[in-house]
């Protein structure tokens, strides 16, 4: 027999290895989420997937499935405070969707959809950030920019480069390329590595490829993130 | 530049663990990392150049740009304040003739604030080029304005300028009794290391970093592992405002630390063990590094330690100024050469710590403690203290009172006889166990220094009836969000959030709803957060609003809405571009309510 957790009362199998976030994701389950992304080790950073286990508050993305564990996941008080987390990283960069060529599909604006976001909440930083438009083909807007280290991760472990890293500390962390300007143009970045297509919000854009698929036709213009998200992160659910 | 930085890297052993020493090498050379440096690094060491300069965007005491040849740094503790710091800084700035956070022209000088520096019984406190200064005031500052301005290298500054006192005012059980070197050893080949483990367990130790988990266990679980390669590391990052007794324990007790170290090695199989020095105690980094090789020649470092066939050594690690890397796991990327980011957990340390092998991470008191256990048995420490908090607690007192310094309790002591011993009176409340412990106030001292009641690290802070609570809230509030490593949302955010929230009400700008959100949000970093920087981020905000909820009401306009900006201050360049300052060219915050 396979070992289970309920994730909401429902009883879910896992295997030995798996994440909750695995395991409810193989089970059709969706707990929201912008750092983690199925083909990359987890990072445990946006804090979106924020469950109850046994009463106690883990990140589903790294907190391994064991048995007994009894998991809140779509309840209206995480749901709440999600959607306070999501507003923080609203405030903290630049988020202006409707002058953003990522609208409609962009996960940010898609998870702020799906947790009812209304507001912003809180004041805005309006920090000062400046864009890299150094590259041939890629484009860096540092405004949009939430830390999910996704683009790190998928140069390092997919592309098998290091272009991206994360610098600095507290409210004064951000995105550095690897190369002595400090320009993305002189990194070994290819518009055809998965890093330059990874961002969950429109931190990097392919350059020319622009409104190509004109808003109103766009991912999450028709279907909301947690159907999207399990059609994409597992085969199972795909069409 | 090249001779230099390959010579450093050839000391180091190419060793990418070795980074931080590397780069506080080159920072004190140099008073900055440059471009050509982290370029040359990156090859020797085989990093990345991102790795290197995430490493110095992280940690304070490493730059980018030049600072000057003389780097002071001003400690930002509230103890720092209450003795006048702001007065003295500015003071400073002005003989200096440098702003706050500022190089001087001529290169010659720099200013800053920094977290406190663990002074706190004998501040106002600075640091100059990490070197600890005590005890400033005006003549002093004239006497070091003088000594930069003549550009004497430190070595010729007077001592006095450095010097730093014990100040042991109450020892007990472990402070009154300090082990013959190698003692402690000796009684654990004698019994038995696993008996002796076993009287640790019996002694009922717990960590005494704040944490509290029982000793025994940690050493026993790591012990377990099916590794051959396992670690040992003192964790002496005392960041925690207002907590200074590491600094005394290493002091003047360095060997009863080491010897605790060297016995927890013995009991889990470990070879190699590491002190992690919080930078702001380079004062005592060549005395420590005496101290390990005098036990070297001793036969109780290095190889066959008392001949019972047992090799060990410890390396000494120098932190670079950042608060987080007291947290067990940061402290392990830390060790690693990485910036200070707290690892997810599982797994924990005691199964994959440094270098993904098992590792003990333990308060320098701990060390200290379980060495007196293997000479003394653990019945010698269980009876003192109380049922679930065993032995004796060692306490940093500072503030308002009028013998500050080191006093070692019973657990189950009560906060009155220590206020009583340490001459406070008038007393407004405590902080207990620093910023991300509790504030109490004065109807409360009757409570007992126990996990169970008063859990500490060892910061106790008095505050007087002439302090102002608000004052000392933002001070903390302020000091998280700077010291937050930004790796998480809810932190990194919400401490910037919590400190603006927070500035709002206490300038005076705050509406009614405006403490409820800042209940709010504290929760949320509170509930949300990675690791225990977040998680008590908010405690100095939500113990104080549970006490004083009045003081927050009191300082809220009678409005229902106040806009989260100045209205007038953003008319400020309107202003300028027309040349106008009428009456016609301001505006009131808010319509007055009729």
């Amino acid at each position: 027999m396979s070992k289970t957790i309920t994730i909401d009362g429902n009883t879910i199998p896992f295997e030995d290895g798996q994440t909750i976030m695995e395991a409810a994701t193989a089970a059709g389950v969706y707990i929201p989420h912008l750092c983690h992304h199925p083909e990359y080790t987890p990072h445990g950073s946006c804090k979106l997937c924020t469950v109850k286990v046994n009463g106690r508050t883990c990140s589903a993305c790294t907190f391994p499935a064991m048995e007994g564990q009894d998991v809140l996941n779509n309840t209206k008080e995480l749901n709440d405070d999600r959607q306070k987390i999501t507003q923080m990283l609203f405030v903290e960069g630049n988020h202006l969707c409707p002058g953003c060529e990522k609208t409609g599909n962009c996960q940010l604006q898609a998870v702020a959809y799906h947790l009812n976001m209304l507001d912003d909440h809180f004041p805005h930083f309006y920090p000062t950030r400046e864009m890299d438009a150094s590259h041939e083909d890629v484009l860096i807007d540092h405004n949009r920019c939430i830390f999910c280290t996704l683009c790190v991760r998928a140069s390092q472990q997919k592309d098998g480069k290091d272009v991206f890293a994360i610098s600095g500390r507290g409210i004064n962390k951000h995105l550095i390329f690897n190369s002595q300007s400090g320009l993305l143009k002189d990194t070994d970045l290819d518009a055809a590595d998965q890093a330059a297509h990874i961002c969950p919000t429109g931190a990097i854009l392919i350059k020319r490829t622009g409104y190509q698929v004109p808003i109103g036709e766009r991912i999450y213009d028709h279907k909301q993130i947690d159907q999207v998200s399990l059609e994409t992160e597992h085969h199972q659910h795909g069409e | 530049m090249k001779q230099f930085i390959q010579d450093l890297a050839e000391t180091n052993r190419y060793q990418a663990t070795h980074l931080l020493h590397i780069l506080r090498e080159v920072q004190s050379h140099y008073h900055y990392i440059p471009e050509a440096a982290i370029e040359q690094i990156a090859e020797l060491l085989n990093i990345s150049r991102t790795q290197i300069i995430g490493v110095v965007e992280f940690y304070s005491f490493f730059h980018l740009t030049p600072r000057g040849q003389y780097d002071l740094l001003i400690s930002d503790s509230i103890t720092d304040h209450m003795l006048g710091k702001q007065s003295l800084i500015d003071y400073l700035s002005e003989k200096l003739n440098v702003a706050v956070g500022k190089v001087r022209r001529d290169g010659v000088v720099s200013l800053d604030n920094t977290s406190c520096t663990g002074m706190c019984d004998q501040g106002p406190a600075g640091l100059v080029n990490g070197y600890a200064l005590t005890r400033l005031d005006r003549p002093k500052i004239d006497q070091i304005t003088d000594l930069i301005n003549q550009q004497k290298p430190l070595d010729q500054w007077p001592n006095e300028l450095f010097q730093v006192e014990d100040n042991i005012i109450e020892p007990g059980l472990l402070l009154s009794q300090p082990l013959n070197q190698g003692s402690a050893l000796q009684s654990a080949f004698k019994r038995g290391l696993k008996e002796t483990l076993n009287e640790l367990d019996e002694s009922g130790l717990r960590g005494r970093g704040g944490a509290g988990f029982k000793t025994a266990t940690k050493w026993k679980f790591c012990s377990e592992e099916h590794e051959n390669q396992r670690y040992v590391v003192c964790n002496a990052d005392e960041g925690e405002p207002g907590t200074f007794k590491d600094r005394v324990l290493l002091n003047s007790y360095a060997h009863e630390v080491f010897e605790g170290m060297t016995l927890c090695a013995a009991i889990i199989g470990a070879q190699q063990g590491f002190l992690y020095l919080r930078g702001e105690y380079l004062h005592l980094y060549e005395k420590l590094q005496n101290v390990l090789d005098e036990r070297r020649l001793a036969g109780l470092l290095g190889n066959d330690i008392l001949k019972e066939g047992f090799n060990f050594d410890i390396e000494i690690c120098l932190g670079a100024g950042a608060y987080i890397c007291g947290e067990e796991s940061a402290l392990i990327e830390s060790l690693e050469g990485k910036m200070g980011i707290p690892r997810n957990r599982p797994p924990y340390p005691v199964n994959q710590g440094y270098l993904g092998r098992p590792t003990v991470v333990n308060n320098v008191e701990t060390f200290m403690a379980a060495a007196s256990i293997a000479v003394n048995g653990g019945d010698w420490f269980a009876n003192v203290g109380t049922e679930k908090s065993k032995g004796t607690k060692i306490l940093s007192i500072c503030g308002d009172c009028s013998r500050p310094g080191i006093y070692e309790y019973p657990f189950g002591t009560s906060i009155r006889s220590v206020l009583n011993d340490c001459g406070a009176s008038d007393v407004l409340g405590i902080q207990i166990g620093g910023p991300s412990g509790t504030f109490i106030s004065n109807h409360e001292f009757d409570r007992k220094l126990a996990f169970e009641d008063l859990a500490t690290g060892g910061s106790f802070i008095v505050f007087n009836n002439s302090r102002n609570i608000l004052d000392i809230v933002n001070n903390f509030t302020h000091f998280f969000a700077h010291e937050s490593c930004g790796f998480c949302t809810p932190c990194r955010v919400g401490t910037s959030l919590l400190k603006k929230q927070l500035d709002k009400i206490i300038d005076g700008h705050g509406s009614a709803g405006d403490v409820v959100a800042l209940e709010e949000l504290c929760q949320l970093i509170k509930n949300h957060s990675h690791c225990g920087l977040g998680q008590t981020a908010a405690n100095p905000v939500l113990t104080t609003l549970q006490r004083y909820p009045e003081l927050y009401q009191s300082h809220l306009k009678k409005i229902s809405y106040e806009p989260g900006f100045d209205l007038d201050r953003a008319l400020e360049t309107a202003r300028k571009l027309a040349k106008r300052n009428d009456a016609g060219a301001h505006l009131a915050q808010v319509e007055e309510e009729i």
